[in-house]
């Protein structure tokens, strides 16, 4: 790869700059740093709260930009990397090949991982913020947009949230127990690509899910299932469809799948025509949709799976079986129409027409949302900490200056519950460079300059409160154990899915 | 030299990520390189600060006709095209 040639034209000369205006910055904040370290000869100590994408992406490039700093990363779960483990469709390996970047950051002497430790349980935020010069909450979305329609409570409707944590063996999904026998047909609020997600596995033949590492009693539960019948329900057109190409492709070439599109939900208008024109995602999205639609035959052979893509529909309440009382028997569904907003976007807007779908299961994929802890200022509405640039802002107010120094958020607590594992990347970069000028600046904090107890101080606290910390150590035992179980059934793992069984792998 | 090497390769050169994404700065380079295939162009609809001349780092082999192809990868902020530039081919 060559360097900038500086007799090149003026065109060619300014993306090359912006290139190498990437790497000052880091030069100049280590030439900075080190002078620091000579004259405060203490590490720089950094606790990371959350170890998916963002908690390992930030951890990595602080330990890179900071060579004296010691990072820990704390998880409430005893297993890292969040929803790598636990989100990632089982379809999806590759997806998880960015752990193999992780446990490197993992092993690297400056860093630990610590497991089984939960923010506000087995220690506060303000005990953290004492015993590190920086606290950067990286804790992800562990809860659910609520739709708030009547009957949202009945019996047979999960969050898509619930159900992959179910799927994918995660301990709090373990218990979920969705009953995928009593009905044929699963209704999916959003068409996002957790739905999409949540679609291919419950339409995938389970011999091909057979080998994968989805959690074993799921397994079971699918090879049991009914579900024959899966609708993915819109309240927008395919235009605005949420999903991305890849997934969409995917689930789209499940064989001996009969796919159902009406032709007149295709029909596009100038205004979607703005949208796709300065999208390249949802016109690449529209076109797939489009040539699926026309594509195979006009009805499914008898006893085929089928998948049933709804638009212009959104949900008004749900159904109550008159047989099981307290049961969802399906959803009563409002027509809607697009409405302009400005900038390009529509919303959906209700017409008063009705109709109903019936189904045994319901599961709303219609987002996630941050959970706030003691201490921390939150956005009910936005569901995100509020900050700027990853600085936490002290209130909602939306005052600039009013920072809590020294603390910091990365991942979906500060952008909101959208992007992919690589959007973290940026965002890591874009809040590690905010420590790293408030670390120039000398506006951490009153202890700045000082030592902190950092590592040493937390597992002290622990062990004084018999909290049972999993190392990273501690996951490797229970890595392996799992990669054992999973060579007698021939998958890459079989995953622990109960606390017992997690805490017990990891301290053998 | 393998791009992935250098820079982010999330996915290890599987197709399912776009931390490698590069932009190609010479047309005459990038009408050198194959057509990105409908998986690739999948990734590459997600990348940030993505142009007319983006491709991912793990789908260009190097070749001698390579030889002296310039890539630039694309800022750090998600607001790459923040100044409005987008590298026009020559």
């Amino acid at each position: 790869m060559e360097g900038p040639n500086p007799t090149s034209s003026k065109e060619k000369e300014k993306p090359v700059y912006l290139a190498a205006a990437l790497m000052m910055p880091h030069n100049l904040t280590e030439v900075l740093w080190r002078s620091f370290t000579t004259v405060a000869s203490h590490p720089f100590r950094v606790c990371i709260v959350g170890s998916g994408p963002a908690g390992f992406y930030t951890a990595e490039k602080i330990l890179k930009r900071h060579q004296g700093s010691q990072v820990d990363i704390i998880d409430r779960l005893p297993t890292p990397y969040g929803l790598v483990r636990s989100g990632v469709a089982p379809d999806h390996p590759e997806t998880k090949n960015v752990i193999n970047q992780f446990s490197r950051v993992a092993q690297s002497g400056r860093c630990s991982f610590l497991g089984n430790i939960a923010l506000g349980s087995s220690i506060s935020l303000v005990e953290l913020r004492e015993l590190y010069h920086v606290v950067v909450l990286a804790y992800g979305a562990e809860s659910d947009r609520v739709l708030g329609i009547p009957g949202e409570d009945l019996k047979g409707i999960h969050s898509a949230r619930e159900f992959v944590w179910w799927y994918n063996g995660h301990p709090d999904g373990r218990n979920l127990d969705p009953d995928l026998k009593s009905t044929d047909t699963a209704v999916i609020l959003g068409q996002g690509n957790v739905a999409l997600d949540v679609a291919r596995i419950l339409l995938r033949r389970t011999s091909e899910l057979a080998a994968t590492d989805i959690a074993s009693h799921a397994l079971t539960a699918l090879e049991q299932s009914s579900i024959r019948k899966v609708y993915l329900v819109g309240r927008r057109g395919p235009v605005q469809a949420a999903c991305t190409a890849k997934e969409l492709r995917e689930v789209l070439g499940i064989k001996d799948l009969y796919i159902h599109i009406k032709e007149a939900d295709l029909k596009i208008t100038p205004a979607d025509e703005e949208e796709m024109k300065s999208s390249r995602i949802h016109k690449r999205i529209y076109e797939l949709l489009s040539k699926a639609a026309t594509a195979g035959p006009s009805q499914p052979s008898s006893g085929q799976r089928e998948l049933h893509f709804v638009f212009f529909r959104q949900p008004d309440r749900f159904l109550e079986s008159y047989d099981k009382k307290g049961y969802v028997s399906g959803v009563h569904l409002e027509k809607t129409a697009l409405k302009g907003v400005g900038s390009g976007k529509q919303i959906a807007i209700g017409t008063g027409q009705f109709e109903d779908l019936s189904c045994g299961i319901a599961l709303k994929s219609i987002g996630y949302k941050s959970v706030p802890v003691d201490g921390l200022p939150f956005d009910n509405q936005k569901g995100v900490v509020p900050n700027v640039k990853g600085r936490v802002l002290s209130d909602n107010s939306g005052d600039p200056t009013s920072i809590e120094n020294g603390l910091y958020v990365c991942g979906w607590l500060k952008r909101g519950p959208t992007g992919i594992i690589g959007t973290n990347l940026y965002c890591a970069e874009e809040t590690v460079a905010s420590v790293s000028e408030d670390v120039e600046q000398g506006v951490l904090g009153p202890a700045t300059n000082l030592p902190k107890p950092g590592r040493e101080g937390l597992l002290q606290i622990l062990e004084d409160r018999k909290v049972r910390v999993v190392p990273f150590s501690g996951w490797e035992r229970i890595d392996k154990e799992e990669k054992r179980l999973g060579s007698l059934r021939n998958k890459p793992r079989d995953k622990m899915t109960t606390w017992e069984e997690l805490l017990k792998a990891a301290s053998e | 030299m393998s791009v992935c090497t250098v820079i982010a390769g999330a996915c290890e050169g599987s197709l399912a990520c776009s931390t490698c994404h590069v932009i190609v700065m010479d047309m005459e380079y990038y009408t050198k390189l194959e057509d990105p295939s409908d998986e690739e162009n999948d990734m590459l609809d997600l990348a940030f600060g993505l142009t007319e001349t983006s491709r991912l780092g793990c789908q260009i082999i190097a070749r001698p006709e390579l030889d002296g192809i310039r890539l630039a990868i694309p800022a750090a902020t998600r607001n790459f095209a923040v100044d409005g530039y987008v590298p026009k081919p020559h």
